[in-house]
């Protein structure tokens, strides 16, 4: 296996290797030169936009979009102002980003999609430099102007513009800039000759850099996120502090390492904070490279970066020495999570560090586990007993678990599927001798190799890595060759992941429904047709999109045919408001059960219909209805009242205004409002309310009278209240008329002259009270009440009046317990005999107590 | 780090674990001050409660450092919100506006409350199905978390209106289902207006009594601090006196209230006096305690000890505070009409003791739930009763009532007798309502939450275990709205094999609120030796007789006092 190995180059301690992706199909006639290139990380698109081959007015750039195998995707004139950058986003979407700030957005294959602009600053100033970055927010422009001001979104669909502060003493565009997402935070760190700036949403820190002794230490104070953390890191020796100035700088994948390279070709590797340094190069090349991009894969051994010139490629890590390749074509480097690609006129190659399963595989020489069983199986094919002897040695150190593990992990990191294969093989062969290895790890490696291997396909050109390919995920595969409109072979990878539905085949069949009914040959029905047939009952299908791209489409009797097919009536309710289908839209989102959504139709109507329209529109969906009242009543009074009275609700109607005249301050006002409560009760046949309300004005009107000519504040106050107030102020006239016209039942009438009388301890007029007329409540409450207000010596005049069942009762209310046991004894009652034991104390009559317990016995025994 | 704005919710500990730095409950005119750069507002979608946002927005502009501004609606956000906000010209000056999904809150380990007040005033009175689509969204929500539920019962309404909404969200998120076993054999769905008696009766539990008596919100009871005072060091006693009313917790995480919360309360005093003696005789064990070891384990136990000894201490308090009412002649009177309207006696007459009441003006309320409870006992009064009742009312209370008095007529807690039948009677035998031989100490039976009273509700849950509906159709028909049962299509695979003697669980919903005698009821069900079922519970609102009633009261504005 010694070819495997041929394109490894040592550095220090690890290996680097420059694989051939493809020979791409693109036919540039000058490579890449004169272009503005942009290619997509995780193997995504590449675009160029080429300069007139003859410079003259006429001619315009050319714009191409091709897959990463030079497959040509798009390709048109550009016809809008001049380019000062492209990028992509991440969801493979074009970012052109113009001389005048606005940034256009085109699909894959070159369809325009929308476009917003970084700001009216920017069009006197012009954008100098702009950088396309991501983050988790998503996708993200920074541009610096010719103002020398930078601003940034850090989220293109959802465009909040940031005007950065001023870069004291930057004139024009800084020497090299980076944007930085640390903390949540997006930053920009730039370079303006010597000095070096960190830059956030409020402030411009000054990176501070010292001199220091003959070795000219360097030392970096920087005054980071807060002014109260601050920081100390030297650079070694070897950047003299004259020459220094900071001529390109290059942040990780991850942002988490930066890269700097100064005009002395001195390279310096640190953490993007600027507190930790890694590595420093002297690269013994002077000029200002092209690019510099890190080269770092997740575990790599160590820090390292390629730096670009016009025909050199460069790769420098820890140690002194570097590697060095010469290029015969003009260049771009794409950096990748893990390592590095290269893109030229011909060829497509990636550069990264061998990882270290494949190292320990196929270094030369090496004994280690999966080198072993890899010559194990090697041996076996040529049914050689030698197989037997590798087997031993890796069973004797008891590794061959390991040298399993290594083959298959090995086999991810091979672009060959020869090299996988036999990996992958060696591995299932040593399998065999294991009783418990999991099986997993290998079912899954061949699983994605098989997805990663056809996706890297030529034809279809995503050359991507199986580390990029865990860290992107299959749903985000699955979009990008939707994106590339592959569907059939997004499918039958969903299929053979076993994707569950909705989050595959679904959401693929979806996208191709979107795209069939843009397609504007054919007619509505047979859209339609073929809509439903393909999509059928899978699970999970939105139906609202794919009409609401139809409807986008211009489209609407399509959209409307579509739309029957989603079962989600809440999702059909926006879409059909756009179409102007109000009266389908709100029974849909009746039937959704969604309250909102029902709420949302209505306000609609609202707007749109004449009312009497829209009350009849009401009238047939009573849900709509009374969730209209519910917001009438807080909102709307007057309308709720109309409502009423187009439905002829009498009922309500009058409850209607006996609220509102509680509202009301002015009596007059709020008897004219019960007057028409009484009128709507009649109406509604409901007696009652109409009397009750006729006796409330009556109150009302009495109130007032005896307000005004006995200076009384009786208004507002309960029949109940007013005779109490009247029967305490001694107003007994005016009592008993109150308690004759409102026919007052005669127990409640006695009741409360009784408690009346008894708050004024007026016990004489109590007494001729009681002997007025046979008390229709009988005697106990007078005895009741008298105790309430601490006269005992009253209450006794009326336990004698107390039928002969409340006379325990009576006496125990006063106290008197040999009384009480008298009645009760007579009464020869268990449970009145057992209440008067319960209130007996020790100090309680002896002789009193066995009469009781006596009398209770017996009264027991009956 | 932002300032949250609370209402209703007790969601303290997730926020300061998120460095929040002040809370405040919502209020009108301007915020209070704070150094702080974000305000969150939390809200239930409530028109009124925007203005009251709106308010402090507007009157926060005019001071000098800006602030920001965001929303999180509970559980959904709301058009209506959004645009009133908008009308009052403060909507864009919120940074975001989002929502948090929290239907079903977790208050204990086998219940769930969505603590909306409203919901039975809005489903029964003002045809606002709102929170039945927020049970519904609760109850797919539970179910991505436990699985498919099998099975739905339901009986009202209310109920088969939220079986289709499940139902057909079930359909419309066809294929997104999770691969998880079902936690939930079955679920029962029942509308509140199915039994209107149980909330109405006065509860006989411990923990019903207390929120009869003091009442419970959100988990804390607010009591008289008087009883507590004793407690203090000898030395401090009665030197100050609190006059701030003390405020417990009540859940099962105390492990002497789990264990007495759900018994009659007259079973109660026996279960304390009980516990205090084992607790004594746990801290007479240190007599015991000779070698260093055996101390050690003493002392390990000390502050576990010494939690149980304040906790019996709190629980003896209450009860005596309660004990004080129960054992008024007010009390007893009270329990005696109800449970002579409970048997049937005499419902179709003017009842004296409510006539005394409302002679002496006694709590409208309480008026207001006998006068419901005859009603609903004797399927309806005749007119000339109801209406000399109405009269009473509204004479001594006020006529401002005769709107209360129309709202409980709508919703069928107060109606004229339709049809001479009554069917009541028939209910409480085949259902076996009213056991004459309730006991308190041991029960056997449901009834002991209500002394006597087996919950119609609860009934209905233990005739579905246990021979099923098919053997009540008759008094089904007579309870409002239809029933029925669904079936949910599990996944293949996903079909439970029990084991032998594994108990079925079921949800049970009720749909407008529940009680804790109800809840009470249900946990003795769960705790039978024989039942074979496990009963977890979840409602819109955690509800008394009294804290009901009210909710379906209208206060007009200007109410003249």
């Amino acid at each position: 296996m010694a070819f495997i190995t041929a394109n490894w180059n040592p550095l220090g301690e690890a290996f680097y290797r420059k694989i051939e992706l493809y020979e791409m199909g693109w036919s540039l006639r000058d490579g890449l030169k004169e272009c503005l290139v942009a290619a997509a990380p995780y193997g995504g698109p590449i675009a160029l936009l080429r300069q007139p081959q003859r410079p003259s007015s006429s001619a315009r750039p050319q714009l191409e979009i091709y897959s990463s195998s030079g497959a040509n995707m798009a390709s048109f004139p550009w016809k809008s102002g001049p380019v000062r950058q492209l990028g992509w986003t991440v969801c493979d979407d074009l970012l052109c980003i113009q001389e005048d700030g606005t940034v256009l957005i085109y699909d894959l294959f070159g369809a325009f999609k929308r476009h917003f602009s970084m700001g009216n600053e920017v069009v006197q100033n012009q954008v100098l430099e702009a950088k396309v970055f991501h983050s988790p927010y998503g996708t993200g422009v920074a541009i610096v102007t010719g103002a020398s001001r930078f601003t940034l979104a850090t989220n293109i669909d959802d465009l909040k513009l940031r005007r950065l502060p001023e870069v004291p003493g930057l004139q024009g565009a800084p020497s090299c800039w980076v944007v930085l997402t640390q903390d949540r935070q997006t930053k920009v760190l730039l370079a303006n000759g010597v000095d070096l700036y960190i830059l956030d949403n409020t402030s411009c820190t000054p990176v501070v850099r010292q001199t220091q002794t003959t070795y000219s230490l360097l030392c970096l104070i920087i005054l980071a996120l807060s002014p109260l953390t601050v920081c100390v890191f030297q650079t070694p020796p070897g950047l003299s502090p004259q020459a220094c100035s900071i001529v390109n700088m290059a942040v990780s994948f991850s942002y988490k390492y930066l890269a700097l390279f100064t005009d002395s070709g001195h390279l310096w590797m640190g953490s993007a904070n600027l507190k930790d340094k890694l590595s420093e190069v002297d690269t013994k090349v002077r000029t200002p490279p092209k690019q510099m991009v890190w080269c770092r894969r997740p575990k790599s051994q160590q820090p390292s970066v390629v730096i670009m010139w016009d025909r050199l490629l460069l790769v420098a890590g820890e140690c002194t020495d570097t590697i060095q390749y010469t290029l015969d074509e003009e260049s771009v480097c794409v950096a990748e999570l893990d390592g590095v690609r290269i893109i030229g006129g011909s060829r497509h190659e990636l550069l990264q560090e061998v990882p270290s399963a494949c190292q320990d595989i196929f270094k030369i020489a090496s004994m280690a586990p999966g080198a072993l069983l890899l010559e194990a199986h090697k041996e076996y094919e040529k049914s050689s007993q030698k197989a037997d002897e590798y087997l031993r040695e890796i069973k004797e150190q008891s590794v061959l678990g390991e040298a399993v593990r290594q083959c298959v992990e090995a086999a991810g990191y091979e672009h060959e599927p020869e090299t996988q294969k036999t990996l992958l093989r060696a591995a299932s062969f040593g399998k065999c001798f294991l009783s418990n290895y999991p099986p997993e790890p290998f079912v899954s490696m061949c699983r994605d190799l098989k997805v990663l291997n056809s996706v890297r396909e030529y034809t279809v050109g995503i050359p991507l890595t199986h580390t990029q390919y865990k860290q992107m995920t299959v749903q985000v595969l699955i979009d990008r060759l939707v994106y590339r409109k592959l569907y059939p072979l997004a499918i039958e990878i969903c299929r053979y992941l076993k994707t569950p539905e909705y989050q595959g085949v679904s959401r693929v069949l979806k996208h191709w429904a979107c795209c069939k009914v843009q397609q504007k040959e054919e007619p509505d029905e047979s859209i339609a047709h073929a809509v439903s047939v393909k999509l059928g009952e899978a699970a999970g299908i939105s139906y609202s999109e794919i009409a609401a791209r139809a409807y986008e489409c211009g489209r609407t009797e399509l959209a409307i045919k579509l739309l029957e097919f989603e079962p989600r009536s809440g999702e059909q309710v926006p879409l059909l408001l756009k179409m102007k289908r109000s009266q389908l839209a709100l029974s849909k989102a009746i039937e959704s059960g969604d309250t909102d959504l029902v709420y949302t139709v209505v306000t609609y109507l609202k707007n749109e219909m004449n009312r009497g329209d829209f009350f009849m529109t009401l009238r047939n969906q009573p849900v709509a209805l009374s969730l209209y009242r519910q917001f009438c009543k807080h909102q709307e009074q007057d309308t709720l009242k109309d409502l009423f009275n187009q439905d002829d609700d009498h009922q309500e109607l009058g409850n209607f205004y006996v609220k509102a005249s509680y509202k009301e301050k002015k009596l007059e006002a709020r008897l004219s409002l019960l007057q028409s409560a009484v009128d709507e009760y009649n109406k509604a046949k409901n007696e009652f309310a109409a009397k009750a309300t006729e006796e409330e004005m009556k109150l009302l009107r009495f109130q007032r009278r005896l307000d005004e000519e006995k200076g009384e504040a009786l208004l507002g106050l309960s029949l109940q209240e007013t005779l109490h107030a009247l029967l305490t102020s001694n107003f007994h006239k005016q009592a008993e008329q109150l308690y004759r016209d409102f026919r007052v039942p005669d127990k409640r009438y006695w009741w409360l002259k009784l408690t009346a009388l008894a708050e004024k301890d007026d016990w004489e007029e109590m007494e001729k009270f009681a002997k007025s007329k046979k008390s229709p409540i009988g005697y106990l409450p007078f005895v009741e009440v008298c105790v309430k207000q601490h006269n005992k010596y009253e209450a006794k005049k009326y336990v004698s009046k107390v039928t002969p069942e409340q006379k325990v009762k009576a006496h125990l209310a006063i106290g008197d317990l040999e009384g009480a046991a008298e009645a009760a004894i007579e009464r020869r009652s268990e449970g009145e005999i057992s209440t008067v034991l319960s209130r007996c104390s020790p100090t309680t009559d002896r002789a009193l107590l066995e009469r009781l317990n006596r009398a209770r016995s017996t009264a027991a025994k009956k | 780090m932002p300032n949250w704005l609370l209402t209703d919710l007790c969601l303290l500990y997730i926020l300061q674990e998120h460095e929040v730095e002040k809370m405040f409950t919502l209020k009108g005119g301007r915020l209070p001050a704070a150094d702080v750069k974000n305000i969150i507002f939390f809200v239930r979608p409530r028109l009124e409660l925007m203005d009251i946002i709106a308010e402090n927005v507007i009157s926060e502009d005019k001071m000098h450092s800006p602030r920001d501004f965001h929303m999180l609606f509970v559980p959904r956000r709301s058009m209506l919100c959004e645009q009133r906000l908008k009308e009052q010209g403060v909507l864009g000056s919120f940074i975001n506006i989002d929502e948090y999904i929290l239907d079903l809150i977790p208050y204990d380990g086998d219940l769930l409350s969505m603590e909306s007040e409203g919901a039975f005033r809005e489903c029964y009175l003002e045809s606002d199905q709102t929170s039945l689509y927020h049970t519904a969204k609760g109850l797919m929500t539970l179910q991505a978390l436990y699985g498919t539920i099998p099975q739905i019962f339901g009986k009202g309404e209310c109920a088969r209106h939220v079986a289709n909404m499940m139902l057909r969200m079930k359909r419309e998120f066809a294929g997104s289902q999770t691969q998880i076993l079902p936690v939930f054999d079955s679920l029962l769905l029942l509308d509140r207006n199915v039994d209107l008696l149980t909330p109405l009766a006065t509860q006989l539990t411990y923990e019903g009594l207390i929120d009869e008596v003091y009442g419970i919100t959100n988990g804390y009871v607010k009591l008289p601090p008087e009883k507590f005072s004793a407690q203090k060091k000898q030395g401090e006693a009665g030197k100050d006196l609190p006059t701030e009313p003390k405020k417990m917790q009540l859940n099962s995480a105390e492990e002497l209230y789990a264990e007495i919360r759900d018994k009659n309360f007259n079973g109660v005093g026996a279960a304390l006096s009980k516990k205090a003696k084992i607790i004594s005789a746990a801290f007479e064990e240190r007599h015991s305690a000779k070698t260093v070891g055996e101390i050690k384990q003493f002392v390990s136990q000390l502050p576990h000890m010494q939690a149980a000894r304040s906790s019996l201490a709190n629980h003896t308090s209450i009860a005596e505070l309660i004990k004080d009412i129960t054992t008024s002649e007010a009390f007893f009177d009270n329990l005696t009409v109800e449970q002579e309207f409970m048997t049937g006696v005499d419902t179709d007459k003017v009842n004296t003791y409510i006539e005394d009441c409302i002679a002496q003006k006694d709590p409208l309320i309480k008026i207001l739930r006998l006068v419901c409870m005859q009603s609903v006992c004797n399927n309806g009064l005749k007119q000339k009763l109801l209406d000399y009742y109405k009269r009473e009312i509204l004479q001594t209370y006020g006529y401002e009532h005769m709107l209360t008095l129309n709202n409980l007529e709508k919703t069928g807690l107060l109606k004229p007798q339709t049809s001479t039948r009554n069917n009541y009677p028939t209910i409480r035998k085949t259902l076996k309502l009213w056991m004459e031989d309730a006991n308190e100490q041991n029960p056997n039976d449901i009834s002991y939450v209500y002394s006597g009273y087996a919950p119609l509700s609860i009934r209905l849950t233990q005739v579905l275990a246990r021979p099923g509906w098919r053997s009540i159709e008759e008094v089904l028909k007579m309870l409002p709205g239809p029933h029925f049962e669904e079936r949910q299509q599990l996944p293949a695979g996903l079909h439970k094999k029990r084991q032998q003697g594994e108990n079925r669980t079921t949800l049970v919903f009720f749909l407008g609120g529940v009680t804790y005698a109800e809840i009470a009821a249900l946990r003795f069900l769960s705790q039978m030796e024989d039942g074979g079922t496990e009963y977890i519970i979840a409602t819109t609102k955690l509800i008394n007789g009294t804290s009901w009633i009210k909710s379906l009261m209208d206060r007009p504005e200007a109410q003249a006092s």
